[in-house]
């Protein structure tokens, strides 16, 4: 997104049509079209120093320390859903990604890639709610690109972004590190995302007010650190849900899980609509919610520190880490027998049988 | 194999249609399957259709069935 | 969420479970095959085996149309959607199971087929009617319970007067698989007659009612309780079924009274028998060719009959040699006899119709067994 610096009003004639104009192949070719967007979007939206200087690359002064860095690339079906847009979600992706290694995160970079006669209007939505949650969690976006292709040949918009941010020094968060009688603990309730993308699908057909969690979690977790430096690992189990997010730290630690049903906080609709699809919350994506493990003796003031932020009102501790050499997580139910929970085989559709 | 949910009438439609409710969740359902369903009936849906109407009075009984199984100790002789 | 999470309740689950053990003589060994996907899927998602004691075998029987349907019947579907100008609309159950050569309808569709997952008939129903120039396909699967539904989507089909649509039949009938199961040599041979009783089908039966098993009880002298797919429901009904085989009873009980009467409903057997009428025979997968077994569209109907429309006719596939599978559905082996399990049959890649659903036999066991056994060395 590099800008011409100097901004005047009447610079490309006449100006963007918001209203009825739509995104051409020329939005994407380099030329004053493409200027026009960056100027009268994208800067305008996204505002901050960096931009504004028009370069193509963002020239950075970092704190001193380690450096997390991740990317992400955002496609969802339908682009604006409750409780959140392609915009936001991209924004708090990648902030959550960087903040579950402890770090602050400090900056981000996005990257558009546009499909023809996609309309201006939607796409002023999407940077504005981008802009609004970057604002709100105190990050930049400070370096940016946009592709155009041809219509039928992309999904409406699809974003990348990728973030860097600083690890405060001597923190050591990672998935390798779950050790045996280790708690593992959640910030709230399970499913709640993939819900409401679902009860937007048109196929689906149902009716249910639950909104996408998506939120920056970077706040939270400096609240945990700070509470307790000892934790072992954060992550934040977005596709294929909590389950999947257990297996993968069961994987790497070289250990197995032990959950409690019950102890799984479930909102009521969330629950009724996988129990109409037949669908496993455990394995139904959040965008706002983070697993994390951390040794016994510190599990009450971690479940303190977190359910007295806003992110964490329900926070609960959800299980605990076994010695298990094939590194299955189990699951006590509430009916009183145990199951496994295990990897998803493919992608979790809706079933009759 | 068939996966069904009893669920309550909230509404009647026209065309043999319903909406259910099941905790928060609304669902538009065809009734064409079933005779004297009304509002406020539980009904097993599977595919969007009520299959079948649920007797509370039935579904009582076999919890306190239940209930009544886990009770008897006397009139059994184990071996 | 009334009317269920009552019968998922841990505390009256204990009761029944004590009373199990109480009432479960220790001298014997007691299987019971339930029948259906849905009583499968309540035990091993709610661990309701661990309630049981030792010497209660849950066999977990053919009752899940996905692992069932054979792969040839796959393979007209596929090569349905691969016509131009057809979309194939189908339930989301069907889209992962591999056809010949390992290919799915999600393959297909990634490689450009019209495909859609659909919630209901109905569903396919309203996208032929909105789309009047394509041809919709309903790939119709499933039980006496999902049955009902295509035969109204049909007769909505012909009220208005729709050529864009027709219903690629594979509804199959539930007691048809029981008596196929009860009648080969290996289960009816005296001796090594693997199973004692009978969890029966709950929504089916809602459908078809609890008359339809009583031939069983009486002529195979073994006992059958319709059951819930709560998992209370099924503790309860294998404790029914333990005090039958104590006292040498085979008779019909009905647990899931909630929902099944003896003759079930009327209505919707009355719409099937309108639009359906038996096949001479049709091959299961993992039990081979049944007579009697499944539904085909009547000739009144044809018109809607994509088997008719589209010229389709069915080659049977070639299962893996070494698949166990109809062993296994019988109660005769267990998944960890068969060569192939957990080796070159694993849910990612199944061969045998036990392992392509989570509800199948191999596949529950998969996920559940394995870790009894790795629990077991540990």
């Amino acid at each position: 997104m590099s800008a011409p610096q100097a901004r005047t009003k009447r610079k490309f004639g006449r100006p963007l049509n918001f209203k009825r104009g739509v995104i051409e192949l020329s939005h994407g070719s380099g030329g004053r079209a493409m200027a026009q967007l960056i100027d009268e979007l994208f800067t305008r939206s996204l505002s901050n120093p960096w931009l504004e200087q028009g370069n193509d690359q963002a020239c950075l002064e970092l704190p001193a320390g380690r450096v997390a860095m991740t990317t992400d690339s955002y496609v969802i079906s339908p682009l604006f859903f409750p409780g959140g847009d392609i915009g936001s979600l991209a924004v708090h992706g990648t902030i959550n990604d960087i903040a579950m290694s402890g770090a602050r995160p400090l900056h981000l970079s996005a990257g558009f890639i546009l499909e023809a006669g996609f309309p201006l209007r939607d796409l002023r939505r999407i940077v504005d709610s981008m802009a609004a949650a970057a604002r709100a969690a105190e990050v930049a976006v400070v370096t940016g690109d946009t592709k155009v292709v041809e219509r039928g040949k992309a999904d409406g918009v699809f974003i990348n972004t990728s973030g860097i941010g600083v690890v405060p020094e001597g923190l050591q968060l990672s998935g390798n590190l779950a050790r045996p009688g280790d708690r593992i603990l959640i910030n709230g309730t399970i499913g709640d995302h993939g819900v409401a993308v679902m009860s937007k699908r048109a196929e689906l057909d149902f009716e249910v007010s639950v909104e996408s969690d998506s939120a920056a979690l970077h706040d939270l977790v400096r609240v945990m650190v700070s509470a307790v430096p000892q934790m072992r690992c954060l992550r934040d189990p977005t596709r294929g849900g909590v389950a999947t997010t257990l297996n993968e730290i069961a994987r790497q630690s070289g250990v197995g899980m032990t959950l409690e049903e019950a102890a799984i906080p479930i909102k009521p609709e969330v629950a009724a609509v996988c129990e109409l699809l037949g669908l496993d919350p455990l394995y139904v994506a959040n965008e706002g919610k983070l697993i994390a493990i951390c040794p016994p003796q510190y599990a009450q003031a971690l479940l303190t520190a977190m359910t007295r932020h806003p992110l964490g009102r329900r926070s609960a501790v959800i299980g605990e880490v076994a010695a298990d050499q094939p590194h299955f997580v189990r699951m006590h139910t509430a009916f009183g027998g145990s199951r496994v929970v295990d990897w998803l085989s493919g992608e979790q559709l809706p079933r009759i049988c | 194999m068939c996966l069904a949910i009893p669920a309550r009438v909230t509404r009647m439609l026209d065309d043999d249609c319903a909406i259910i409710e099941l905790d928060g969740v609304q669902k538009e359902i065809s009734l064409a399957l079933v005779d004297d369903v009304a509002v406020g009936d539980y009904v097993i849906v599977h595919v969007g259709y009520a299959l079948g109407k649920l007797d509370p009075a039935e579904a009582q009984k076999t919890l306190e069935l239940v209930r009544a199984m886990s009770l008897v100790t006397d009139d059994t002789t184990p071996l | 969420m009334k009317y269920i999470d009552e019968y998922r309740d841990g505390v009256a689950a204990r009761g029944v479970a004590e009373q199990i053990i109480l009432e479960a003589k220790p001298d014997r060994v007691y299987n019971l095959m339930e029948f259906c996907g849905g009583h499968t899927h309540a035990i091993y998602r709610y661990g309701v085996q661990d309630l049981l004691p030792d010497n209660v075998n849950m066999i977990h029987g053919p009752g899940c149309p996905v692992c069932v349907l054979p792969i040839g019947r796959l393979d007209m579907a596929l090569s349905l959607a691969d016509r131009d100008g057809i979309t194939v609309c189908t339930y989301g159950d069907m889209l992962r199971v591999p056809g010949s050569g390992g290919r799915s309808l999600l393959q297909a569709k990634a490689e450009g087929a019209d495909i859609r997952m659909v919630y209901s008939a109905a569903d396919a129903l309203k996208l032929a009617r909105q789309h009047r120039e394509q041809q919709v396909v309903f790939f119709a699967i499933g039980f006496e319970t999902t049955t009902p539904p295509t035969a109204v989507a049909i007769q909505g089909a012909q009220a208005q007067d729709l050529d864009n649509f027709t219903v690629f039949c594979n509804h199959v009938l539930t007691p048809s698989a029981i008596a196929n199961i009860l009648e080969s040599p290996d289960v009816r041979e005296l001796g090594t007659v693997p199973i004692d009783g009978f969890l029966g089908p709950a929504h089916v039966s809602v459908v078809i009612g609890s008359q339809p098993y009583e031939f069983f009880a009486r002529e195979y002298h073994k006992p059958v309780i319709i059951s819930g797919f709560e998992p209370l429901d099924v503790l309860q009904s294998i404790l029914m079924l333990i005090r039958q085989l104590n006292c040498g009873r085979a008779e019909v009980e009905n647990q899931y009274i909630r929902a099944v009467s003896r003759h079930g409903n009327l209505k919707a057997k009355r719409m099937v028998a309108e639009v359906f009428e038996l096949r001479r025979q049709f091959e299961w997968r993992g039990l081979g060719v049944v007579p009697y077994s499944a539904l085909r569209i009547k000739n009144r109907f044809a018109k809607f009959d994509a088997e008719v429309r589209f010229d389709l006719s069915y080659t049977p596939a070639k299962e893996h040699n070494g698949c166990e599978c109809g062993a296994i559905l019988r109660g005769v082996l267990q998944p960890i006899d068969c060569k192939l399990f957990g080796t070159a049959c694993t849910p990612e890649t199944p061969m045998g119709s036990c392992m392509v659903s989570s509800e199948g036999a191999c596949a529950a066991h998969y996920i559940y067994g394995r870790y009894q056994a790795a629990a077991g060395t540990a």
